[in-house]
């Protein structure tokens, strides 16, 4: 039998839900997002003026302090989950 | 010339590269891992191949751009090493921050693979020198996301210092939309930085370099950086 792993049942730090959604700045040309309208329009799905494509992250993180975790989801942002010439992104701690 | 060819996870023309370079350079290029923290000694010229470096998750490039390896390129290029990247490599180094601009999806949506006729804009870069200014050469292409973009100043700043050296062009040398086959601002596919020592571009000059092929137009370009580092050591 596998022995009982201790830190499976306690003493794990709370985990914190967190969202990054990154979407590509104003002005910049959306070829998918393009795409996506014209599917759209050819399913009969009516009234949608545009589409533009972007990209969620649902992160956990380890900690119980938002503003710990805020910051470190910015600095992951803007080292790796956004490309800044080209895309904005919104950091949200969900608790 | 003692070249590096970095190997990510996903790179595929890493041995038509390192091939290419034994060919026209006559020296065996050293393959490097990306979880190396150091380029071999001597090293006087960093290829970045083409391919698809961690299956283009995230971003083209963006993952690879963040591998050990690159920190030892970077320290290597600010000390103005010569540094070529292409297809892959030149997404790779757009997100490692040694070029600017990024290259989003192509206009069309479409992945090209076929030859394209590029206009070699300046012949007096250790890159170039191979070709005369002006020139035609026809190369191919295989990219899905090749459509270069940047904020306008950078465009502008590209444009002023001459840092375009190669733009898609007709048989003829004409810049036109028609041949513009992934709709890069200004049809370009190849840009150096501001000290003129890093080289991006999405063609694939490697890929004609031998008469069996049919075609000899990429051989230039490794002729040319082998005269360059040869005038150097």
């Amino acid at each position: 039998m596998f022995p009982a792993r201790r830190s499976d049942s306690y003493g794990k730090p709370p985990i914190m839900k967190a969202r990054v959604t990154v979407t590509l700045k104003t002005g910049i040309l959306d070829p998918q997002g393009k795409a996506i309208e014209g599917a759209l329009r050819s399913l009969g799905i009516d009234g949608v003026a545009s589409v533009r494509q972007g990209k969620v992250f649902d992160i956990e993180i380890e900690g119980g302090d938002p503003k710990k975790a805020e910051a470190l989801l910015k600095e992951a942002a803007d080292k790796l989950l956004a490309n800044t010439v080209i895309e904005n992104y919104d950091v949200k701690v969900l608790g | 010339m003692k070249a590096a060819v970095l190997v990510f996870p996903g790179i595929n023309r890493e041995r038509d590269m390192a091939r290419t370079l034994k060919l026209v350079s006559g020296s065996t290029p050293n393959m490097v891992w990306h979880a190396e923290h150091e380029l071999p000694a001597g090293t006087d010229l960093v290829v970045v191949p083409g391919g698809f470096s961690y299956g283009d998750y995230l971003r083209c490039g963006a993952i690879a751009a963040r591998s050990p390896i690159m920190d030892a390129v970077r320290s290597f290029a600010g000390k103005g090493g010569l540094v070529l990247g292409v297809c892959n490599g030149f997404q790779i180094l757009c997100e490692s921050g040694l070029l600017p601009g990024v290259l989003m999806r192509n206009e069309n949506l479409k992945f090209i693979c076929h030859d394209v006729y590029l206009k070699v804009e300046r012949s007096d870069s250790p890159f170039t020198r191979g070709y005369n200014a002006g020139q035609v050469i026809r190369v191919p292409v295989a990219h899905g996301e090749g459509n270069y973009i940047a904020d306008g100043e950078t465009i502008a700043r590209l444009e002023g210092e001459g840092r375009v050296m190669f733009r898609y062009s007709s048989p003829d040398g004409m810049i036109d939309p028609n041949w513009n086959h992934n709709g890069a601002i200004n049809a370009i596919a190849g840009i150096v930085n501001d000290k003129g020592n890093v080289l991006g571009m999405m063609p694939h000059p490697e890929n004609h370099v031998e008469e069996a092929i049919g075609r000899t137009d990429g051989r230039g370009l490794f002729a040319g950086l082998t005269e360059a580092l040869e005038k150097v050591a």
